[in-house]
């Protein structure tokens, strides 16, 4: 038999994201016998990590607003050469509404082509990988469904993707590891920084946690950004919160406030600042639908995986931030045991894990620091307290603050899905990713798990066809 | 400095789409949420309960903030869909659906 | 904690808020008990349907007949905050013998009572601008009518005044030496009273025999498909007549047949798929697939509209399609109030009434007799 042959008869991998995880991923399978599909939304592979300004616009020096430019360039040069050796599929802009089967029937991956959205595409596939990444979580306060007041991660994807900035005075603010390149990003683009404000004080736990010491070049990286931050004059307040955004019809200014240490506004503390962008972020939150459609069970937020990245679904592996918030690195990591377990396991075989423990270990070390930057970074223990009762919690459907109270106090709601069923909170086109922690938080109750069963809306014409393919096999 | 100096992006030719009937410059390869950035807007959307103003919030697809009709087709992301020579972007109201 | 009551409703949805709103307002002391919020259940999976046209003469017609009357007047007191809509249902038939078919049923329906008017097949894009070309004609049904379920069962349960007791599970129905029931055990305490009411839905059976009796509820999944939200364009309930066939079948197989209605909140709901396999919650693409191909072939312009969301619930279905309403003669004290598979939500409010009505000694306004309890005996099922 011939290589191709064999090739030709090998078990087919369907990889869905084109991020860190899923390049990883991809590759790894790859290398080790599968063939792969590599499918992703973006017109480009990479991800949000990895985003390329868009070939259109011709940029010579797209380093300068990149990260890890090196490791980027490895997997982009692997991925070449595995599509042209023909064992790699990468589908540009399919966007994966559902993901059905079961392993011994096959899986089929439904797709709808970008970027309008309403032509069918349906992948076969022997097993399933899920890479879909993570979204940017926000808490709400008066005034931050402004035009102006933007995620933090949007604002890098629009000045990275795009090459644009949303106006010229900038604030950066809410929790997190993420806004360190997000305000040097915005500076260096030529944005007027007025501040950083960060809700955590990152410096105390820096210095209390061994795991975040364990990562030297993670702390070196954090501070290149602050003192690319000195350099561009960007003031930054530790322990401070945006408590309100102001303007009329687009956003001109922010007001914020000193955390005490129990994270409660300070009094006497408040302060205006003029500007027309606020750039907030509170963390990250992993993409979990297809895996729930599937019926894969999560732990707490994230899609529950076992040593080898996989799911308790047979013939369905997860990696990267789908998996936990752990950033590119972890992805990487997870992305590449992933790949490997699911080569080998579809050629029937039992897999060796010493044949990735080097990834192991740096999973192993990656997780401990996401832990750690996670409980650095949480957000201000009384957030809610900002949100008044005319604040709009669920952007889509404009429920208030008020409302969702109301909802806990008078009508009986203890938990997300009462109160959205009373107050169609996470009922409109983002089906709740946006408010969902927001929700939780004012009724004082967990998040639990959204059960969506489209990752995306779908055309009802498209649905009333979907999966016949399927069903002739 | 701007992002495109920073960047030393030598676009294609730039060319001209409408919104809500004025005509702007943009350039290929941006988004319709990017040109219209660009262009100094950031607003092309109004609630449909409170008529409220909004734009490009999450910017990669997630929120549905940044919805707008373009070429007579309502609700498409802004942030995701590539804007064309010639598009009519028109700000989107309500459900952005007629009647 | 022991408190006293004069009732205890087992069940936070539409049912049990229901009972608990006519026992309230007939002099009663209620207190409300769910394992989990209110409207947790197959209320909060519903599209909040008010049916008469689905129905056929006989006892569940009346007490939908009834139900809607008191609909009706809680709408006036409760506004719009239950979403209450009077829009009417029309249902239409593809060729000529679904139509002589339909207008039969109607014409038997509107001897016991119902509003039902035939509408022509040119007539039909008037009362349903975006229907689609080609079908034979419909009935018009005036009387059917749509609440929010949720907001319906929250606002009820308010209404009526009744203490609500949620995240409290019943571990057992307490009975003297007697038999008779003396209130409930429950995991956070017991609570005493004379008179225990089982609204507990799809789950009814369980609670039956935390009582020592049977009541065999079982589950019949139903998939919603929810669009995006849309100016309206749908008009009334509208659905194909092999609709009530569905409803009325047996089998455990799929079944579909497209039921489409807008909403005040501007989505529109398309229903309804029956499928007996337990209390499976994953999704489905063979029943999706079938609510979305039967909704666009009623509605083609939805063809391009695009599904957000979708749900699944459990609708409760006794083996003779009809609800067990009533005290129970095996556990005196015991009354039910469950088993109304997919009409639950239309149902309740004339549930309520009759179980306030047993309650409170009175003698019911509708004949109990064909919902009473034990109808099915010991025998399993």
């Amino acid at each position: 038999m011939t290589d191709t042959s064999r090739r030709e008869r090998s078990p087919r991998l369907a990889v869905i994201g084109a991020g860190p995880a899923g390049l990883a991923a991809a590759l790894a399978a790859a290398r080790h016998g599968l063939r792969v599909t590599l499918i992703d939304a973006a017109p480009e592979a990479g991800g949000q990590f990895y985003r390329q300004p868009a070939a259109g616009l011709g940029a010579r020096r797209p380093q300068a607003l990149h990260h890890r430019r090196r490791s980027w360039e490895r997997l982009r040069a692997g991925l070449d050469r595995q599509i042209t050796a023909g064992l790699v599929t990468h589908l540009r802009d399919h966007h994966v509404w559902c993901v059905t089967g079961a392993q011994r029937s096959g899986f089929t991956v439904h797709a709808l082509l970008g970027p309008e959205q309403e032509q069918p595409v349906e992948v076969r596939a022997d097993a399933v990988l899920l890479a879909t990444g993570g979204y940017e979580k926000v808490l709400p306060f008066p005034g931050w469904t402004l035009p102006g007041v933007v995620t933090a991660g949007g604002a890098q994807a629009m000045l990275k993707g795009g090459l644009v900035l949303p106006g010229r005075t900038a604030v950066v603010a809410g929790t997190g590891p993420l806004l360190l390149p997000v305000a040097t990003g915005l500076a260096a683009a030529g944005a007027r920084v007025a501040a950083l404000v960060e809700s955590a004080d990152p410096r105390a736990v820096v210095r209390r946690s061994p795991a975040l010491a364990a990562q030297p070049h993670k702390l070196a990286e954090g501070a290149r950004y602050a003192a690319r931050l000195l350099r561009h004059g960007v003031r930054t307040l530790v322990h401070h919160a945006v408590v309100e955004a102001h303007g009329d019809q687009r956003l001109e200014a922010v007001t914020v406030a000193a955390l005490d240490a129990t994270g409660r506004v300070g009094p006497g503390t408040r302060r205006r600042i003029g500007c027309d962008t606020l750039a907030v972020g509170h963390g990250m939150l992993p993409h979990t639908d297809l895996a729930e459609a599937l019926g894969c069970r999560l732990d707490g937020a994230a899609v529950h995986v076992d040593d080898e990245q996989r799911t308790d679904v047979p013939g369905v592996w997860a990696a990267g931030e789908a998996t936990g918030i752990g950033g590119a690195e972890l992805a990487l990591a997870e992305g590449h045991i992933a790949g490997r377990s699911a080569a080998v396991r579809l050629s029937g075989r039992e897999p060796d894990p010493r044949g990735w423990a080097g990834a192991a270990r740096i999973r192993a070390g990656l997780r401990r620091f996401a832990a750690a930057m996670d409980d650095a970074y949480a957000p201000p223990a009384h957030w809610a307290e900002q949100v008044t009762d005319d604040t709009v919690v669920c952007r889509c459907e404009e429920v208030t603050g008020g409302t969702v109270r109301r909802a806990v106090t008078e009508l009986g709601a203890g938990d997300v899905r009462t109160v959205k069923l009373l107050t169609r909170a996470g009922m409109g086109w983002c089906q709740g990713r946006m408010c969902g922690p927001a929700v939780a938080g004012l009724a004082g109750c967990p998040e639990t798990a959204a059960r969506r069963p489209f990752a995306r809306p779908v055309p009802l014409g498209v649905l009333a066809r979907a999966g016949t393919t399927e069903d002739e096999q | 400095m701007n992002p495109l100096e920073l960047a030393d992006a030598r676009p294609g030719p730039a060319f001209t789409v409408t919104f809500d009937g004025r005509e702007l410059v943009a350039l290929p390869g941006q988004t319709v949420a990017a040109a219209l950035w660009a262009a100094g807007v950031t607003s092309w959307r109004t609630t449909r309960g409170e008529g409220r103003p909004r734009g490009v919030f999450c910017g990669i697809g997630v929120c549905f903030d940044c919805l707008v009709t373009v070429n007579g087709r309502p609700n498409q992301r802004a942030c995701l869909v590539p804007v064309e020579p010639g598009d009519a972007i028109r700000t989107q109201e309500g459900t952005g659906h007629d009647d | 904690m022991r408190l006293t009551c004069d009732a205890v409703v087992i069940g936070a949805g539409m049912v049990g808020a229901a009972c608990a709103l006519y026992a309230s307002r007939a002099g009663l002391d209620v207190i409300v008990v769910d394992r989990g919020p209110v409207a947790g259940g197959t209320t909060g999976a519903g599209e909040g349907n008010l049916l008469v046209s689905d129905k056929e003469p006989g006892p569940e017609l009346e007490l939908a007949l009834l139900s809607g009357r008191l609909w009706a007047g809680l709408a006036g007191e409760l506004g719009d905050r239950i979403e209450y809509e009077p829009k009417g249902g029309l249902v239409v038939a593809a060729g000529p013998e679904g139509l002589a078919a339909l207008e039969r049923f109607a014409a038997g329906q509107r001897a016991a009572g119902v509003l039902a008017e035939d509408v022509a097949a040119d007539r039909l894009r008037d009362l349903e601008p975006y229907l689609a070309p080609g079908l034979a004609g419909g009935v018009r049904y005036p009387q059917d009518a749509q609440v929010m379920p949720a907001l319906a069962a929250a606002h009820l349960l308010r209404a009526g005044g009744a203490r609500l007791s949620t995240g409290r599970t019943v571990t057992e129905v307490l009975r003297d030496a007697g038999g008779a029931v003396r209130g409930v055990r429950t995991d956070r305490g017991d609570i005493h009273a004379p008179a225990v009411v089982n609204a507990a839905g799809t789950w009814g059976g369980e609670v039956a025999a935390r009582a020592g009796v049977r009541l065999p509820v079982l589950p019949r999944r139903g998939f919603v498909l929810v669009t995006e939200p849309l100016p309206r364009r749908v008009r009334h309930k509208v659905y194909a007549a092999d609709y009530v066939a569905d409803v009325a079948s047996d089998s455990a197989a799929l079944q579909t047949s497209p039921v489409v209605e807008g909403t005040a909140a501007g989505p529109v709901l398309i229903g309804a798929s029956r499928e007996r396999v337990g209390f499976d919650r994953s999704f489905s693409l063979p029943a999706v697939r079938a609510l979305a191909a039967g909704a666009t072939r009623l509605f083609p312009f939805l063809s391009g509209v695009r599904a957000m969301r979708g749900y699944v619930g459990f609708r409760p279905y006794l083996p003779d399609h009809l609800p067990a309403i009533g005290p129970d003669p095996r556990a005196p004290g015991l009354f039910h109030a469950c088993g109304h598979e997919g009409a639950g939500i239309g149902l309740a409010t004339g549930t309520g009434r009759l179980i306030a009505q047993v309650l409170s000694g009175r003698t019911p306004e509708l004949d109990l007799t064909p919902f009473r309890p034990e109808r099915f005996g010991e025998e399993a099922l």
